[in-house]
C-alpha cells in the first residue's frame, strides 16, 4: 500500500475516528442550538400568518426538515452499509448502524407532524395515498434494518445482511420524493424546487432552511456519539479502546506516592 | 410583532393543539434520543474501564 492511500484510510480506523468524532460533537451541538434558536424565532415571530392555512402552517418548520432528514439519512445509511460490505470497512458498517435509529426517529416525526397538520388542513389524520404510504414504508425499512442486524449474532454477517436490506430498500426514497408528481395525491407538491421560484414568503423559507440545517447538526451530533459507542462496544478487546478510557497518567512528581 | 399577547401566541389562531402537539413530540424525541445515546456511550466506556481493571 502506498503512502497516499494509507493517509486516505487514516480516519477509516476506528481509533482515529473515535478521537475526531469526539472533538466534533460539541461543535455540532453548538451549531444545532444556534440554528434552532434563530430558525424558531423567525418561524414564530417574524414569518407572517399564511393566507389560506392560518397558523397551522407553522408545523412546516419541523415537518419538512424531518421528512428531508428521514430520506437523506436513509440514503447515507445505505451508502455506508454498501461501503462497509464492498470494501470490508468495519467503521462504515458501524456508521450505518448508528444512523438507523435517528433516521427512524425523523421518519416517525415526519409522519406525526404530518398527521397533526393533515387534520386541520385536509380534515383527516391519515390517508393511504402514495406519499404517506411510502413514508410509512420507509419507517418499516428502518425498523426492519435495526431488527435484522440485532437478530444476527456475528457482527460482520449482521452488517452484510443489513447492507443488503438497506440497498434494496433505497429504491423507496425516490418513490417518496416523486410520489406527489407520479400519483394523484392529497399531499401538496414539493416545497422547494431547484427549477421554479419559491412559492412561499422568504421569511418562511429562511426559517425552514435554518431548521433543516439545525436538524443536520443534530443528526451529526447524535450519529457521531452513537458510532463512538458502537466502536467501543465492538473494539473492546483492542488496546486503543482500553487506552481511551484510562485517565491520563499524572505527571511523575518526585516523592509522590502512586 | 405578529402576536398581540401571549395568549394569542399559544392559541395559534385556533390551531394550538395541532401546532404545539407537533412541536412537543418533536422536542421530546430530540431531547430523549441524545440522552439515550449518551447513556449508551458512557456504559460502553464503563464496561471497558471495568474490563481493564480486571485484566
Amino acid at each position: 500500500m502506498n503512502s497516499s492511500s494509507f493517509r486516505f484510510f487514516q480516519f477509516a480506523a476506528p481509533a482515529r475516528f473515535y478521537a475526531l468524532a469526539g472533538a466534533l460533537v460539541p461543535w455540532c451541538w453548538a451549531a444545532f442550538a444556534a440554528l434552532a434558536a434563530v430558525g424558531l424565532w423567525i418561524g414564530f415571530f417574524v414569518a407572517p400568518t399564511d393566507a389560506t392555512q392560518g397558523e397551522s402552517y407553522r408545523i412546516i418548520f419541523i415537518h419538512v426538515p424531518a421528512a428531508w432528514m428521514s430520506m437523506l439519512l436513509y440514503l447515507v445509511m445505505a451508502f455506508w452499509a454498501a461501503v462497509g460490505w464492498a470494501f470490508n470497512a468495519r467503521l462504515a458498517s458501524m456508521t450505518a448502524r448508528a444512523i438507523a435509529p435517528t433516521g427512524a426517529m425523523f421518519t416517525f416525526l415526519a409522519l406525526w407532524t404530518g398527521a397533526l397538520w393533515g387534520k386541520p388542513t385536509w380534515g383527516t389524520w391519515w390517508v393511504w395515498d402514495a406519499r404517506l404510504t411510502s413514508e410509512l414504508i420507509l419507517l418499516f425499512l428502518y425498523v426492519g434494518f435495526l431488527s435484522l442486524v440485532s437478530a444476527i449474532d456475528d457482527p460482520r454477517r449482521a452488517d452484510r445482511a443489513g447492507a443488503l436490506l438497506a440497498i434494496v430498500g433505497s429504491i423507496n426514497v425516490p418513490i417518496i420524493y416523486f410520489s406527489v408528481k407520479w400519483w394523484n395525491t392529497l399531499h401538496q407538491g414539493a416545497t422547494i424546487s431547484v427549477t421554479a421560484a419559491p412559492k412561499m414568503a422568504s421569511t418562511m423559507l429562511t426559517a425552514m432552511l435554518l431548521m433543516t440545517l439545525a436538524f443536520w447538526a443534530y443528526a451529526f451530533a447524535v450519529v457521531f456519539t452513537r458510532t463512538r459507542a458502537i466502536v467501543l462496544e465492538r473494539d473492546r478487546h483492542a488496546s486503543w479502546a482500553r487506552e481511551s478510557v484510562r485517565p491520563a497518567p499524572a505527571p511523575a512528581t518526585p516523592g509522590m506516592q502512586l | 410583532m405578529i402576536w398581540d399577547s401571549a395568549a394569542e401566541f399559544f392559541a395559534m389562531g385556533g390551531y394550538g393543539l395541532y401546532v404545539w402537539g407537533a412541536y412537543a413530540v418533536t422536542l421530546a424525541c430530540m431531547a430523549v434520543e441524545p440522552l439515550l445515546v449518551r447513556k449508551r456511550h458512557r456504559a460502553a466506556r464503563r464496561a471497558l474501564a471495568a474490563e481493564g481493571d480486571s485484566a
